[in-house]
């Protein structure tokens, strides 16, 4: 009995002497110590997990801006006190639960920082929700085009337009199968779903843009498109749709610092006329963006963006 | 006849203070050199020492009826703060101090007290004014560096709930003032920081950021709570906020957007308005990328354009930065410049390079998008216009190139449209600016007050900071009734 009673305590000992020696070595470690400081609102995550080789689906802790959010809103995530705020849409929300989802891709540094936390782990702040929300009526019959990530952004805006009783057709694609995402989502979603693949490796060989002028060919009536993507992508919908005179939104992601309309970095061209898509945006009639300045603005931090990267030490999640 | 012996002794008293009073000049202000600090973002004036600022103060003669204080926008007891310091009882100087102004450190820093206190210090009339500024940094300063923070008498609870909006100069103000009457005050910040322009927009040289944490942690201290990364509007509206039990709101949202000049080529690479610049390098702590993940670009051929105190921030951020060429692109002359005065002499003490009258009309940029080249046109100045400045008028066939790499457009701010296309009943002008009853910041909507850059359009941080403080006392009144 008493030594089970020494076998106990020294068992406890040893457990308790670990977590000293880990906090003491956590405390040593940079990234936390330092990065996590500050009076920031913690936000929690409550899931994550990958729906493709770089693309992350995260549920985060944000009951307010779950009560709030609208299809085609966003929020501003800032991983830590150092880090950079980057704006992602948001794609789902569950007001229950007081938790909202981000999509998004590992393209640079902080995506990949937010990559490689994990469920329980905090973020230092998520603010929203920004922006307008997605214009929606029962226009009638609809196209969703998604390309890539996109898919996720496309994907809460099917919801409300089925919602409001549109007949809802989706166009996803992504380079191959094993990058497409949202696939079963979307499906649920839409009247009908037609998959893209560059490499023709799943569904149509080819581009969304080539599936969506094979719809219009075939004499199908639409009444509105929502097309989300990589610039070039959104680009050739707009170049399908505008012979026919299809309104056509796409949803545009520039660089953004405060996305409060305070600084102007999202600055796009629509029009002729100089709008800032975090608060006269994100989505505008894509007939009328200047697709080229949008991109030429994107590629704005390219050479920061690598140098920012090589430092990174987060791409070591395992997974 | 003792009486009479007394009299004498206490004027020959008064008549010695005099004399010594009048050798001492006015202590100037110890600075880092200009060519370590266009290297550096470490703040540029360093600060009194106990001796010069007892010296400094000993100058201020007690006028007994002193008209400084009525050049101030929240009424600092300027001569009783002094005494204290010539006295040597600084902490005490502090406190006096705080009882009207919550933000010392930085009102002594960022305050114009050349057209406010100073300018009718009457000292000024004959010679040199009390540098009113350098002492309350001074006094500010030292208490802070003492660890000795007293917090004053907080009034019973009143259980009425204010919500402010903005958590910048006019915002904090008001904060202070309203929980130290005992109501239970929660400021709404957008931001991940509290500040306002003091965290985003004053570069650190000019006002150190751990000061305005230091400030903010004072009224967190008092009881204010404060919720970041909350844009009202958007995730939550002012009637909200009343439905959330606040009985009463005050909006110091600022001047949040910038101004364009809409001329070809405006939205080119490497083209910042002056808030995403000093937003980057102040707030984001872009100066120390890679360290901080947000980049600025570090350009060589800088131009900034305009002639204001936000002109000077960036051209001076510019050349930290590590910029060969620091220009100041202004279509006036250095006379109308609206900066302050001592912001110029550093700018131009650095290296600054103005081209006065001087207005540029096109972006030129090479195939990357990127702006290589300016079109300016000269100008000359014309008659006054309604600003009461003169004003410039294109020189015909004047235009010439420059080559620059990087623009930052600091020609003003407008009001940011969220808060009035939110809010039923809240009345703007012309320009967007929320409209108020002059007297007590009120606005059309019961409840409601609003003060700082959202009324007036840009302006200085006292004066959103007098706006607090009128606000505070109406507020306080509105609730008690």
């Amino acid at each position: 009995m008493r030594n089970a009673a020494v076998f106990f305590h020294f068992t406890f000992f040893i457990l308790k002497f670990n977590i000293y020696i880990n906090k003491f070595l956590c405390a040593l470690c940079e990234l936390c110590s330092e990065r996590l400081r500050g009076d920031f609102a913690l936000n929690k995550i409550t899931e994550k997990f990958y729906l493709s080789e770089n693309v992350v689906r995260m549920v985060l802790e944000a009951p307010e801006i779950a009560k709030k959010r609208k299809a085609g809103q966003f929020v501003v995530i800032m991983t830590d006190e150092k880090g950079e705020r980057i704006p992602l849409t948001i794609a789902d929300s569950d007001v229950e639960k007081g938790t909202i989802t981000i999509i998004f891709q590992i393209v640079g540094k902080t995506t990949t920082c937010l990559a490689a936390l994990n469920a329980g782990d905090n973020i230092s702040g998520v603010q929203g929700p920004l922006g307008n929300p997605t214009e929606i009526d029962n226009f009638g019959t609809v196209v969703c085009v998604g390309g890539g990530v996109g898919v996720g952004v496309v994907y809460p805006i099917a919801v409300s337009l089925r919602k409001a009783g549109n007949r809802v057709v989706s166009i996803i694609g992504a380079r191959n199968r094993d990058l497409l995402i949202l696939k079963d989502e979307m499906k649920n979603t839409s009247d009908e779903l037609i998959v893209t693949t560059d490499d023709g490796s799943y569904g149509f060989h080819g581009f969304v843009s080539g599936a969506l002028q094979d719809m219009i060919d075939s004499d199908e009536k639409i009444d509105r498109i929502f097309a989300i993507g990589p610039v070039p992508m959104m680009q050739a919908i707009c170049d399908v749709t505008r012979p026919y005179k299809i309104k056509t939104i796409v949803s545009l992601n520039p660089i953004m610092v405060d996305a409060t309309g305070m600084c102007g970095a999202c600055r796009v061209s629509v029009k002729g006329e100089t709008k800032f898509a975090c608060v006269d945006g994100p989505e505008f009639d894509g007939h009328e963006v200047d697709f080229n300045l949008l991109a030429s603005r994107l590629r704005m931090y390219l050479n920061e963006e690598r140098e920012s990267m090589e430092r990174c030490r987060c791409g070591r999640d395992e997974r | 006849m003792r009486k009479e012996n007394r009299w004498k002794d206490a004027g020959a008293e008064e008549m010695k203070d005099k004399k010594e009073r009048e050798t001492i000049h006015r202590q100037g202000m110890p600075e880092q050199d200009p060519k370590l600090r266009t290297r550096n973002f470490d703040e540029v004036p360093l600060g009194y020492t106990e001796e010069m600022a007892v010296a400094e103060a000993k100058r201020c003669i007690q006028c007994k009826k002193p008209l400084c204080i009525g050049g101030c926008p929240v009424d600092v007891d300027i001569p009783g703060f002094i005494k204290l310091i010539a006295e040597g009882n600084f902490s005490g100087a502090a406190r006096r101090l705080k009882e009207t102004n919550c933000l010392p450190a930085v009102c002594g820093r960022v305050c114009p007290q050349e057209d406010q206190c100073e300018k009718i210090c009457i000292l000024g009339r004959k010679g040199e004014p009390v540098a009113v500024g350098r002492l309350e940094r001074f006094a500010a300063d030292y208490e802070r560096e003492s660890g000795n923070i007293t917090v004053p008498e907080i009034a019973r609870s009143t259980g009425k709930k204010v919500a402010v909006v903005g958590a910048g100069p006019a915002g904090l103000t008001i904060a202070g003032d309203l929980v130290k009457l005992g109501h239970e005050v929660t400021i709404f910040e957008a931001l991940h920081k509290a500040g306002g322009v003091l965290v985003y927009g004053i570069p650190e040289f000019r006002l150190p950021k751990k000061i305005v944490e230091a400030e903010v942690d004072y009224l967190k201290k008092l009881g204010v709570k404060i919720i970041t990364n909350t844009v009202i509007g958007r995730l939550k509206t002012v009637d909200e906020l009343f439905e959330e039990g606040f009985g009463a709101v005050f909006l110091g949202v600022g001047a949040g957007a910038p101004v364009f000049m809409h001329i070809p080529g405006e939205n080119l690479s490497g083209i910042y308005s002056a808030n995403e610049y000093l937003t980057r390098s102040n707030l984001m702590k872009a100066y120390r990328f890679p360290e901080y993940d947000t980049p600025i670009v570090r350009g060589k051929n800088v131009a900034v354009i305009g002639g204001g105190n936000v002109a000077m921030d960036s051209v001076r951020t510019a050349l930290r930065l590590g910029a060969e060429n620091a220009y100041i692109i202004y279509r006036r002359t250095e006379v109308e410049m609206p900066a302050r005065i001592e912001e110029v002499h550093h700018a131009g003490q650095e290296g600054v390079q103005f081209k006065l009258l001087t207005n540029p009309v096109e972006y030129i940029g090479d195939k990357d998008g990127w702006v290589k080249e300016m079109k300016c046109l000269r100008m000359e100045l014309g008659e006054p216009d309604e600003s009461g400045r003169r004003r410039p008028v294109p020189i015909k066939d004047s235009e010439f190139v420059m080559d620059v790499d990087t623009v930052v457009v600091a020609v003003g701010t407008m009001a940011n449209p969220i808060i009035p296309a939110t809010t039923p009943g809240l009345e703007t002008n012309r320009w967007g600016h929320v409209t108020v009853k002059d007297e007590n910041c009120e606005t059309s909507r019961r409840g409601v007050y609003a003060g700082g850059d959202i009324v007036t359009g840009s302006a200085t941080v006292i004066l959103a900071m007098g706006a607090g403080r009128k606000a505070a006392r109406a507020i306080d009144e509105y609730l008690k009734s």
